[in-house]
């Protein structure tokens, strides 16, 4: 497993939004997370990356903790350690955050240089492949303001790649995409987890689960309350509250 | 006429100088304290918060012909002494790295939370998340109000005359009463003009260089 989450809480102001959160990631898997708006599924994917320190809970990357349950004392890595875990660690957000200032090549390229060390030639070289695998290879140069929705998701899917990591957790990846781009989306996150990655993908896109994810899991106020393979979970939804869900769509 | 403005020159030069001496000194040091300033504002340290919360009211709330006079007459009373010039570059340092400051602080909370989290995904220390993200951000966003800023720097130099600093309009006045003429203080006025038409194109041009980004 490359990733794993044990025992996870977290609450804001006293108020509770994971509660015992337990699943784990396959190399090769795609795993979607779906649920109603408010659920906690992004707040997840925050704790996963570190973003929000979670109350308690074990979360273990590429047989790394980044934190450890003690019987209710959570232990974060330090930060030398918590630097390798982020380099395992892929996130594409929601609204993406690219650098506005930097070129799409810049983008890619400033972590890999100022943070991790690597050379000017290299990490070009190895940005421009990966523009060239998104098929941005003529947009190196443009600024972020000047791409489409989907130019962007890709520039910021790049940018995560860079790093080489094992784990790509993606946020919503097809809420600004019409139907064309997203089975684009699909396809690259099909290729991501063929070439080994491990892919964790929030959404409430129920086709979109549907057409990309081997597993599903799915959550209601902070709880997974189902897990299975793709297959059964839209063979036999039996739960209430998951069959309104799988409805609306 | 003209023969009459030759003759002023030397000394509304002289008088030039210092108020450029003033401006430019001030400039390169309040700018760079005034992003310590808004990070100070801006920091989790409660009591440091506190400190330069009252350091931006002082600064911004009282005249600041009164801080220079303070500081180059009030001081020495209680044994601390300056010359005229470092008690005047003190005060307008003092004063503008607050003003800075402010500007600077609206211009880092303007930016989107969402830089933070991509920086530190990706590793960036807060160092170089400040550095690297946030500071080109801000600079964008705080041109125009820092050209305004530098605008009405270049006319409270003329305060320094407080001190007794033979500043430019100081050098017109005299020339003025001397000769019970209004041509030195015309001369002085297209002086400032010109100095703040240079400044804005300036600021223009740097506008410019930052509009590659939105
Ligand atoms: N920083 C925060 N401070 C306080 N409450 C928060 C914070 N972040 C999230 N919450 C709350 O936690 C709950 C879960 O939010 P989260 O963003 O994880 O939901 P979500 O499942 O991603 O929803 P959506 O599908 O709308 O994106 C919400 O009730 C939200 O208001
Ligand atoms: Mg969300």
């Amino acid at each position: 497993m490359i990733l794993s989450v044990e025992g996870l809480y977290k609450s804001f102001k006293g108020k509770p939004v994971l509660n015992d959160i337990n699943f784990q990631l396959g190399q090769n898997e795609i795993l979607a997370i779906i649920g109603r708006s408010g659920v906690g599924k992004t707040t997840l994917l925050r704790c996963i990356n570190n973003l929000v320190k979670c109350d308690r809970g074990t979360i273990i990357v590429d047989g790394m903790y980044l934190c450890k349950d003690d019987n209710g004392s959570t232990t974060y890595a330090k930060p030398a350690q918590m630097l390798q875990i982020r380099k395992k660690l892929g996130l594409v957000f929601q609204n993406f955050n690219l650098f506005p200032h930097m070129s799409v090549l810049g983008n890619i390229i400033e972590a890999p240089i100022n943070v991790f060390g690597a050379s000017k030639s290299e990490a070009e070289n190895k940005a421009m492949e990966l523009l060239e695998m998104l098929d941005l290879g003529d947009k190196a140069n443009a600024y972020p303001f000047e791409l489409s929705g989907g130019q962007r998701q890709r520039v910021a899917i790049a940018r995560a790649c860079a790093l080489n990591p094992k784990i790509m957790c993606l946020d919503e990846p097809t809420s600004a995409l019409d139907p064309e781009l997203r089975e684009g989306i699909a396809l690259i996150i099909e290729k991501l987890a063929r070439d080994g990655m491990g892919i964790l993908i929030i959404t409430h896109d129920m086709n979109f689960a549907k057409r990309v994810a081997h597993r599903i899991i799915f959550m209601d106020e902070g709880r997974i309350i189902k897990e299975s393979s793709k297959e059964e979970f839209f063979n036999n939804i039996e739960n209430e509250r998951i069959k309104s869900f799988v409805m609306m769509d | 006429m003209f023969e009459y403005i030759l003759r002023l020159l030397p000394a509304l030069l002289s008088g030039l100088e210092v108020t450029l001496k003033v401006f430019f000194l001030t400039l390169v040091i309040s700018i760079p304290l005034g992003i310590l300033v808004a990070l100070g504002r801006l920091s989790k340290i409660k009591p440091l918060v506190f400190l330069v919360e009252l350091y931006i009211w002082v600064m911004r709330g009282t005249p600041l012909l009164l801080q220079i006079v303070v500081i180059f007459f009030g001081l020495p009373i209680v044994g601390i002494t300056f010359d005229r010039f470092p008690a005047a570059i003190l005060a307008f340092v003092l004063n503008y790295a607050a003003y800075f400051g402010e500007i600077f602080r609206g211009g880092i909370e303007s930016i989107d939370k969402g830089q933070y989290d991509a920086a530190k995904v990706l590793g960036f220390t807060p160092a170089k998340t400040f550095t690297r993200i946030i500071l080109p951000q801000m600079i964008k966003i705080v041109l125009p109000s820092v050209a305004n800023e530098v605008i009405t720097l270049v006319k409270d130099t003329s305060l320094v005359y407080v001190v007794g600093l033979g500043e430019l309009l100081r050098a017109g006045k005299i020339a003025s009463n001397r000769d019970a003429s209004l041509v030195p203080l015309i001369v002085v006025g297209v002086f400032y003009l010109a100095l703040t038409a240079v400044l804005t194109a300036v600021f223009q041009k740097l506008e410019e260089r930052y509009s590659y980004f939105q």
